[in-house]
This record gives C-alpha cells, sequence and structure tokens, in this order.
C-alpha cells in the first residue's frame, strides 16, 4: 500500500461551479476516501421567515437558487396552499406543469453544457447554453425574468398565458427538440464523451438505495423514486419516469439527455389540454396553526418542503430539503476507489448546487 | 387533491428503534429538520415508501442527546450534522460526526441564546 496522502478540493476549484470543500485520502492516485463539507454559501433563507410573512416567503423561496427557482417556487406554494386548504384552479396546475418542464429543459442544458466543459468538449459546451437561450427567451416573453422567472403564486400563476405565448413555447420545443437530435448523437456515440465518462463513478442500485439518492443520480442506477410519478397533474399527461441501470456517469448523462425530450413531450401535452377557466384564486388569512410537508421532483431530483404555522401570517418554519442534500452521501461513495483524474466529473454528475444545499 | 399527511409524535428514545424498523419494512430516508421551540428543538423526521410519506415529530429538551440514527441510515449525517451546527442538538453514535465543522459559516453557529443575539448585533452593525 502507497503512502495515504491528503489533497483538500475546493471550495474554490475550476471543475466546481459553486464552492464546497472536500478532504480527499489518496493511496497513490486512487481515492480511498472523500469528507465533503460545506457552509461557504450559507445564506440563513430559512431563518428569514421570523421576518418575512407567508407571502413574501414566496419570493425568498424562488431566490434560494437561480437554476431551480421556479421549482423552489413550485414547491413552497403548494406546501403553503396544502396548510390553508386553498384548492389552485386546474388551468394553474397545468401552467405550473409546463412551466416546471420548461425549467427542467433548461437545467439539463445547463449541466450537459457544464459535463461538457468539464471534459474539454468546448464546442459541445457552448451549442448546449445555446439552445438552453431559447427557453430563457420564453421566460423573459411571459413573466420578465430570465432567472428567477417568479412565476407561480400562493392560489395560482402570475399570469396567464395568451395564445401567443403557447404559439412561442411551442416553437421552442420544436427548435429545441430537432438541436437535441444532434446534442443527442454526440453524448451517446461521440467516443471521446463515452471514453471520459463509461465504467466512472459506478455505483449500484441496491448502494443507491441504501444511501437513499434521488433525481437523475438515482435515476441513472435505476432507482424509481422521481415525485412527478405521485403527482396527479403529471399522472394525467402519462408520466413514466426514464431509468438506467449501468449506475456510471454515462448513465446519469444519459437520463438527463432523455429527459430533456420527454419534458418538450410532457409540455406539447400539457399546453394540448390547457383547460379553460381562472389561473388565480384570491387567497385571504393567514395559515392555521399546523404543518404540511409537499415533494416536488426539480431537475436535480425530490426536493422537499415542509411549512409550520401558528395563525399569524408569520410561518414558525419553512424548510427546504434540496436534492444536492442527500446526494452528497451517494457522491461521496462514487469517489470511494476512483482515479483522482475522474473526481471532477463525478462531482459533476450528481449536478451538485451548494446554493440550494445551504440555503 | 393535496399530497397524503401522516405526522406522528415520537419520543426521542423511540427515534433509533423506529429507523430500524422502517428501514426493514424498506422506507427510504428522505429528511431530517429542526425547528427551535420554547426550551425544545423540535426535530422532523420524514421517511418514504412508494412515494408515500411518513413524518415523525419528535420534541428535543434543550440539551438533550439523541441517538443517531446514522448506523440505520448513513446518509442521515448530512442532517444531523446540520442540526447540530445550526441548531446545538446532540447525536451521540454518529457514524460521521464533523464535531461542529460541517457548516464553515463566517458567523458563530449555533444561533441561538446569547450568541445568537451578538451575533445578529453585529450583522446589523456591520
Amino acid at each position: 500500500m502507497g503512502k495515504r496522502t491528503i489533497v483538500p478540493f475546493g471550495p474554490q476549484h475550476p471543475a466546481l461551479p459553486e464552492p464546497v470543500h472536500l478532504d480527499l485520502e489518496l493511496d497513490g492516485e486512487t481515492v480511498v476516501r472523500a469528507v465533503p463539507s460545506i457552509g461557504y454559501v450559507h445564506r440563513g433563507l430559512e431563518k428569514l421567515v421570523e421576518t418575512r410573512d407567508y407571502q413574501q416567503m414566496t419570493y425568498i423561496m424562488e431566490r434560494v437558487c437561480g437554476i431551480c427557482s421556479m421549482g423552489h417556487g413550485y414547491g413552497y406554494v403548494n406546501a403553503v396552499e396544502g396548510l390553508m386548504g386553498v384548492e389552485v384552479p386546474d388551468r394553474a396546475k397545468v401552467l405550473r406543469v409546463v412551466f416546471h418542464e420548461l425549467s427542467r429543459v433548461h437545467s439539463h442544458l445547463l449541466w450537459l453544457g457544464l459535463l461538457a466543459d468539464g471534459m474539454g468538449f468546448d464546442s459541445l459546451f457552448m451549442q448546449c447554453w445555446r439552445i438552453r437561450e431559447k427557453v430563457l427567451d420564453v421566460f423573459e416573453t411571459v413573466t420578465g425574468g430570465r432567472v428567477i422567472v417568479s412565476y407561480c403564486r400562493i392560489g395560482g400563476v402570475a399570469c396567464d398565458l395568451t395564445p401567443e405565448h403557447i404559439s412561442m413555447i411551442l416553437k421552442v420545443c420544436d427548435e429545441v427538440e430537432k438541436e437535441m437530435d444532434w446534442v443527442r448523437r454526440v453524448f451517446f456515440l461521440d467516443s471521446s464523451v463515452r471514453n471520459r465518462l463509461i465504467g466512472v463513478g459506478q455505483i449500484s442500485k441496491d448502494e443507491m438505495v441504501e444511501l437513499c439518492g434521488v433525481g437523475p443520480t438515482a435515476r441513472g442506477s435505476g432507482v424509481d423514486n422521481d415525485a412527478r410519478s405521485a403527482d396527479e397533474a403529471y399522472q394525467a399527461l402519462g408520466f413514466e419516469p426514464i431509468l438506467y441501470d449501468e449506475g456510471d456517469c454515462y448513465a446519469r448523462c444519459k437520463v438527463r439527455v432523455d429527459e430533456v425530450s420527454q419534458s418538450i413531450e410532457l409540455i406539447r401535452k400539457a399546453l394540448g389540454d390547457l383547460p379553460e377557466g381562472e389561473w388565480r384564486v384570491p387567497v385571504k388569512g393567514n395559515p392555521p396553526a399546523g404543518q404540511f410537508a409537499f415533494r416536488v421532483e426539480q431537475p436535480r431530483g425530490e426536493a422537499y418542503y415542509y411549512v409550520k404555522g401558528n395563525g399569524t401570517k408569520f410561518l414558525d418554519r419553512a424548510r427546504v430539503r434540496t436534492p444536492t442534500n442527500i446526494n452528497i452521501p451517494t457522491m461521496t461513495r462514487m469517489l470511494q476507489g476512483c482515479g483522482m483524474q475522474d473526481v471532477s466529473m463525478i462531482i459533476i454528475t450528481i449536478d451538485p448546487c451548494i446554493s440550494c444545499t445551504e440555503r | 387533491m393535496f399530497q397524503e399527511q401522516r405526522f406522528k409524535k415520537l419520543s426521542p428514545e423511540a427515534v433509533p428503534g423506529k429507523a430500524e424498523e422502517l428501514k426493514a419494512e424498506g422506507y427510504r430516508m428522505v429528511q431530517i429538520c429542526g425547528i427551535t421551540g420554547e426550551g425544545s428543538t423540535e426535530l422532523v423526521y420524514s421517511f418514504d415508501k412508494d412515494h408515500s410519506l411518513v413524518n415523525y415529530n419528535v420534541t428535543v429538551p434543550f440539551g438533550t442527546v439523541v441517538k443517531s440514527i446514522t448506523p440505520t441510515y448513513w446518509a442521515a449525517f448530512v442532517y444531523e450534522n446540520e442540526i447540530h451546527d445550526l441548531f446545538d442538538v446532540e447525536f451521540e453514535d454518529s457514524q460521521l460526526d464533523y464535531k461542529g465543522n460541517f457548516f464553515r459559516t463566517s458567523t458563530k453557529t449555533p444561533w441561538k441564546g446569547p450568541e445568537a443575539k451578538e451575533a445578529e448585533r453585529w450583522e446589523r452593525e456591520r
């Protein structure tokens, strides 16, 4: 056995989009153990619940993360609506699904770009991000925001979609789908991508279940815990989760590539059967004393929202458990036994969002 | 239709046993959450099986040590260390104890008691 060395990895590292620290214990070039620590971007957003009322907290929650902004708004308003017993109009439910899936498309394209960038495939990186811009254009046209879309409101959504908006979304879906054919071919067939990802960071289905992993990270190991399967709005669209069994970086990449196409199909179905009627109901009064938990499948995986009311306009607690939070243990397991050269690829393939994790 | 809500009460001593029982039944650990109350911290343990969520409310008086569930659900170290660092709840028999170094915040934690007031004053005056 060679001499063991501890190599500090991060919080500032070219492979990390956000700051997380890992102590990598190496035996030669092989990682024996990885110990993560976080806290570099902890902003205390949950603590703001003490000084912001339940309506204002919607805007705070949307700012937990720029990429998952729509998902955080979606999860929080559903939790508060559940606590208050607010029945949201069917049209608003479907509009939320449309925006949530658009958000998944742009998040996965962002991630595919980061993966390509991580392996030094710069033209692929730029193509993925160029395609992603089309979705951000939709966000800007409908809501005025490209990053924080602020679309969900307690009781419905911020604005209805006009026929022009729907035409634009469907046109963007067609364009993204067409471009994804090329992207899919590169990610699935190019030897430089395959050589870099196949067999790297492998984790079995049993290990994934043991470590309670979520999202595309878990689905790449064949674990079906996609929260959309239990969501009535998605059930109505005939949603089926995408699973791969290999459990390596390549499988996690394939899940996300396929989910972009799946999201486009879900958006088309949702807009094709958009219910008529109200898109928002007025919400009066304060949340009652009680608690409510809600789960939503964000692009990175299942997120858990918990709210506790006390009869005033201030909640006692608004909690977010984000997908990266629970995927940190799976990442440390994937790193065990890998070569030092694969560490950055493995970290990227769990699509870590440290802002989300630390809140 | 809202997602099904199942909240049950549990004593701090019963936590490890319940975790073992749920693990044997095939439940996945979803999260642990801390809530600061008057003289106690409330912990909410959540588990899932086949998209059905069950939550356990555990009231922990200040100063009480809770048995870690990491021997059963190793991934719980993330939540237990976070709750230790931010809510000052001690967990014993942890499989991965950071001893207060999991959240590397610039402001001293945990945020309760006189130290929290001092930190808040410092933040305001900064």
